[in-house]
């Protein structure tokens, strides 16, 4: 205590010393918490990752072989380019798609209500209903979705059983469910001033160009929050697949095709109990994500606008 | 268009009350408006139909789930899949489960996420920047990095297939909900709490007495995504939960799979409507969640 005294100017009250007693002792939780549960695992993790940690013999030290090896998995790059595909294809399609459905739920209609619950309501669903029943609607015999296609004479992909065809399978599911992106596209479109629409109008802009150069601008921050927060959504994927391997036969059913990151991590931490390794694949996974993280946030510099008033 | 007249000079002004935007007023004739309800409802039924699908088929007969072409309104409604859907799987015991994994979680999220919230919030205190800073720090680590070593520390601990591991961190706060109660607890007016400290209360009498009763539509909002959050949850209980008795309904929904052997075919009714029985209990939190938030906020008459 008299250290922290020390290094402000004044000496503390009586006042200052009982309110740091109190804010330490309600914030306890959280400290204790900090320590046990975020940085004692990071500092464990990272010294895992350096050593070979084959349950349950314990941990030997290799240095960086596990990063080494990582470059000659085929399982790694397999699995880094899943969910990297994810990223390039799903992210963008589901930007698009929610921003439409935003735009959709403004329009003043009657049943504007029921119509935004309706949008919103796949979020609720939990992710292994979302992969048991969507793996029944893409049968390729059986279900709904090429049947349907049938009738108006196309023959649907293997969709989830083929190796081609999985990951926008699951696209085509993850999209169905961006109902918190339509929410946050929805609270961005209407905090655009009507006045800036208007103004463009007396100068004659067309719908078009007020898309463009009015609405996609003044949500761009909101449309930065969504890239971010998706990124590092989709990088850690586990569930719907796992339970769609499970159906399939295996993880990652067809041929590996859907062996994300999240997965192939927990094959080699919980099925080949290899700690070392997949502590070297998550931390991977850490300076990827935060890689793109930064490569976003720096790119965003060209396209986002910040309404500075 | 209005018009005015300044001595000898006649303008056309256009007034916000005369100027209608083009594009609403093209909306408005009867042709946009067609357009409109039909893009609106057509998307609408892309989003329904999964749901509608979902529930059809949970009340159709073997017979009619493989048929083809498929139908949509199975003839007789087969109301026993729900029985059977209850039946093939533990369903009651992994129900129960998760509602006690729900509740424990709750109640160690209130205790340490509104203590921890205050203290970054009401108490001026020198560690609390820092401390603010670590919080949205840890809301950007991926679970992922923390996840093998936390495993190793319970399986040594002997937590491994129990509840321990699923319940005892939310008695030690989180991150998201911290941020929470922080934003709420700065918005409380400092007249009332001044108004406490006057009356000599301590931060306890404060906290107890005035900011937590002010806090329902938070609490509300707590407690409703933690139940939505607990109930989804598949990771945590799948490393952690071994024992089938233990287990909760993400993993019961397995059970299914490996009964019906892979998710399609005749048997699928009875999955179906365990699914559907599953999803349920979100669906009808959130209504609830959206109704005592909103009655929460009119109450304690908090802006």
């Amino acid at each position: 205590m008299s250290v922290l005294t020390h290094l402000s100017k004044k000496p503390w009250s009586a006042e200052k010393k009982r309110d740091f007693i109190a804010g330490f002792l309600f914030a306890l939780p959280w400290i204790i918490g900090v320590l046990v549960f975020q940085l004692y695992p990071m500092g464990a993790s990272l010294y895992y990752s350096f050593s070979n940690y084959d349950i349950p013999k314990p941990p030997i030290f290799i240095g960086l072989k596990n990063f080494i090896d990582m470059f000659h998995d085929r399982f790694f790059t397999q699995s880094l380019w899943n969910s990297t595909y994810l990223v390039i294809v799903g992210i963008p399609i589901q930007l698009a798609y929610s921003l439409i459905c935003a735009l959709l739920l403004n329009i003043k209609i009657k049943g504007q209500a029921l119509w935004r619950t309706i949008y919103v309501l796949p979020v609720l669903m939990p992710e292994v209903v979302l992969a048991i029943l969507w793996n029944w609607i893409l049968n390729p015999n059986l279900g709904i979705l090429n049947n349907l296609l049938k009738i108006v004479g196309i023959k649907g992909p293997l969709w989830l059983a083929s190796p081609d065809w999985s990951k926008p399978s699951i696209v085509l599911m993850q999209t169905w469910a961006v109902g918190i992106m339509i929410i946050l596209y929805l609270a961005a479109l209407q905090g655009v001033p009507e006045e800036y629409y208007e103004a463009a109008e007396i100068d004659g802009a067309t719908s078009l160009q007020k898309f463009f150069l009015i609405t996609i601008p003044m949500i761009s921050p909101v449309t930065l929050f969504q890239l971010i927060t998706s990124i590092s959504w989709a990088l850690q994927y586990f569930t719907t697949a796992y339970i769609l391997g499970q159906a399939g036969g295996s993880l990652g059913a067809p041929r590996g095709s859907t062996l994300f990151y999240g997965l192939y991590l927990y094959q080699v931490a919980f099925v080949y109990l290899k700690m070392g390794y997949a502590s070297a694949l998550a931390w991977m996974l850490f300076v990827i994500s935060g890689i793109a993280t930064w490569i976003v946030l720096k790119v965003s510099n060209r396209w986002t606008y910040y309404n500075v008033v | 268009m209005g018009t005015t007249t300044t001595g000898s000079v006649s303008r056309v002004v256009r007034t916000k009350e005369t100027y209608q935007r083009p594009l609403m007023a093209r909306l408005r004739k009867p042709g946009m408006q067609a357009v409109s309800y039909f893009t609106v409802i057509t998307v609408g039924i892309l989003f329904l139909f999964p749901w509608i699908w979902l529930l059809s088929t949970s009340l159709k007969p073997p017979e009619q789930i493989v048929q083809i072409p498929p139908r949509l309104i199975p003839n007789p409604f087969m109301w026993i899949n729900y029985v059977y859907g209850v039946t093939s799987i533990n369903f009651p015991r992994y129900l129960l489960n998760t509602l006690i994994l729900c509740a424990i979680t709750i109640i160690g999220r209130v205790f340490s996420c509104t203590l921890v919230g205050y203290s970054l919030a009401n108490i001026k205190w020198a560690g609390r920047g820092v401390l603010f800073a670590i919080v949205l720090a840890t809301m950007m680590l991926p679970g992922q990095v923390t996840l093998i070593p936390i495993f190793i520390m319970f399986s040594k601990m002997g937590w491994v297939n129990t509840f321990l591991p699923l319940t005892v961190p939310a008695f030690f706060g989180d991150a998201f909900f911290i941020f929470m109660f922080r934003q709420f607890f700065l918005g409380i007016p400092t007249e009332l709490t001044d108004a406490a400290r006057l009356d000599g209360a301590n931060h306890l009498g404060i906290f107890l007495r005035i900011v937590l009763p002010l806090s329902r539509p938070v609490l509300a909002t707590m407690l409703a995504f933690t139940f939505i959050n607990t109930f989804n949850n598949f990771q945590g209980p799948l490393i952690y939960l071994k024992d089938r008795n233990l287990w909760t309904l993400s993993l019961g929904m397995q059970g299914y799979l490996q009964r019906y052997g892979g998710g399609s075919g005749t048997a699928l009714g009875a999955m179906m409507a365990g699914a559907a029985m599953y999803t349920l209990p979100m669906i009808v939190v959130f209504f609830l969640a959206q109704k005592w938030f909103i009655q929460g906020i009119v109450t304690t008459g908090f802006k």
